[in-house]
């Protein structure tokens, strides 16, 4: 067995550690065993389809724009999920989708106009479920914010707009009191990395026998990918959500509560 | 002042809010509100008073019928500076984050100290007050502060939604003092209110609500009879009678 191969023997072995999983479960009577044993044959039958798939798309003699295709797919994908994960957002599905594609364009136009990795499918997929994957959890925690920021501080929000402000200076402090929620955590990552963990491509690299350094720097690369993609969607969905919330006359629209009352 | 001087600004035409649930809210309501006048708003919780006063400001729009200032339908006019020239105070205090001085640039970004200390002292604050943070105010302070911060944007109409609900009667008495003296600066206010006492004490026109829909004169009459009516109001400093005769 090379380091890149670990065959249906060494994945049968770190099963291993799943068993190990759901005998603590038992033990402490968790009730989660099945779970546990769901979450892990889904995981092995959601990647092994992709595996399969992706070998069609990233074979070397594929057209590029099979890569592409996919990347759509996955677009069209994070924003029925991030719809799933976030009903109580309005728009989410539209606004999760339009972030999603603004993010692989920005950030597929930096790192592939630098010249930092070869527009191959197998970079262009990864990269882009990186970056989509990444940025999910927080454009589900930025748009959770606002909704429930409009909502406990309408009467703040209407009380700025009495004044004559506009709904962009009216929302500015509470849109931006969301996005630095949502983005803090990842700046948190970003600088515990190497510290704190270390994180997962850059382990993969090092498993596959790369050198340490050529490992450090890509993972690098790929974190400030990821910071950036982070960044550019939330900024999307936040600001893009808060425009939502206003009427064009500048009236805060009723969330969860009605805004007239006597 | 002068009856000319009493120069109808906001108008109520037939107004009507239907709730996204079907509720009516408000059902034809006529009201005006005059320069240098005080119109009361009254009538039960439910009433639809609340909701009369946010469609002045803009901040709902009716379903039916319009508003007009100065004889302009308010949707062919700029919202936002709509705003500023009909300032609206509401029921609770809102504060926002940070020093008295930094509540009032909202509303005048570019005010120097001087105008900022002005504007407290025509609410009967100290100019002190500035550098305090909002949260350290009392209730009448607060209240007192979003007042001085409307009248930062030099409005001709005051919406006041309650002003006074939350606060002791002394506080109570100031500020229904600081309405009665900005009508006779010359702006008009609309106060609600459901506090009978304070309707007879504030009223020079009365517009009283049951179930969304404004009552009669006479009905509205029979309201102020049933509270002990404006002859209790030992004032007798206001030229009109109540009742609103638009």
């Amino acid at each position: 067995m090379n380091s890149t191969h670990i065959g249906w023997a060494g994945l049968a072995g770190s099963f291993t550690l799943i068993v190990i999983a759901m005998a603590l479960s038992v033990w402490q009577r968790l009730r989660l065993s099945r779970s546990i044993a769901w979450a892990a044959a889904r995981a092995a039958a959601q990647l092994l389809a992709v595996g399969w798939a992706l070998r069609l798309v990233l074979d070397p003699d594929a057209s590029v724009l099979w890569a592409w295709a996919w990347v759509v797919v996955m677009v069209v994908f994070a924003g029925a999920t991030l719809r799933q994960r976030a009903p109580e957002v309005p728009g989410i599905w539209w606004l999760g989708t339009l972030s999603m594609a603004t993010v692989i364009l920005v950030s597929l136009s930096v790192i592939f106009g630098f010249g930092v990795f070869p527009i191959e499918g197998r970079t262009i997929v990864p990269l882009a479920g990186m970056m989509i994957g990444n940025s999910m959890t927080s454009c589900v925690l930025v748009g959770r914010r606002i909704v429930a920021e409009f909502s406990e501080r309408r009467d703040e929000i209407e009380a700025r707009l009495a004044l004559g402000q506009t709904w962009r200076d009216a929302a500015r402090p509470y849109t931006g009191a969301a996005l630095r929620t949502a983005l803090v955590p990842q700046i948190e990552t970003t600088k515990a990395v190497g510290l704190v963990f270390l994180p997962g491509a850059m382990t993969g690299l090092v498993l596959a026998g790369v050198d340490a350094l050529d490992a450090v720097t890509i993972q690098l690369a790929l974190m400030y990918l990821v910071l950036g993609s982070v960044a550019t969607s939330v900024t999307v969905i936040g600001l893009g959500l808060t425009r939502q919330l206003f009427t064009p006359d500048h009236r805060l629209r009723r969330l969860d509560r009605p805004a007239t009352s006597s | 002042m002068s009856l000319s001087a009493h120069r109808p600004l906001l108008r109520f035409e037939s107004v009507s809010v239907v709730a996204g649930s079907g509720a009516a809210l408000l059902v034809d309501v006529d009201a005006e509100v005059v320069a240098g006048m005080i119109t009361v708003v009254a009538g039960p919780s439910g009433a639809g008073k609340s909701t009369l006063l946010r469609l002045g400001d803009r901040l709902d729009i009716p379903t039916g019928g319009r508003v007009l200032f100065e004889g302009i339908d308010i949707t062919e006019m700029d919202p936002c500076a709509l705003r500023r020239t009909i300032g609206m105070v509401f029921q609770r205090p809102v504060l926002f984050a940070g020093s008295v001085a930094d509540n009032l640039r909202v509303a005048d970004p570019h005010a120097s100290a001087e105008r900022l200390e002005s504007a407290l002292e025509q609410v009967g604050l100290d100019g002190s007050l500035l550098g305090r943070i909002g949260d350290d105010l009392s209730g009448g302070e607060a209240q007192r502060v979003c007042i001085a911060r409307t009248l930062l944007t030099d409005p001709k109409v005051v919406l006041m939604d309650e002003p006074t609900s939350s606060l002791d009667p002394a506080n109570r008495r100031a500020i229904e003092s600081l309405a009665r003296e900005l009508a006779d600066r010359g702006l008009g206010i609309m106060w609600v209110s459901h506090d009978h006492d304070q309707v007879a004490r504030l009223a020079d026109r009365l517009v009283v609500l049951r179930d969304g829909r404004r009552v009669g004169e006479a009905e509205a009459g029979a309201y102020l009879d049933d509270v002990g009516a404006l002859e209790s109001d030992g004032d007798g400093s206001h030229e009109d009678p109540p009742g609103d005769l638009p």
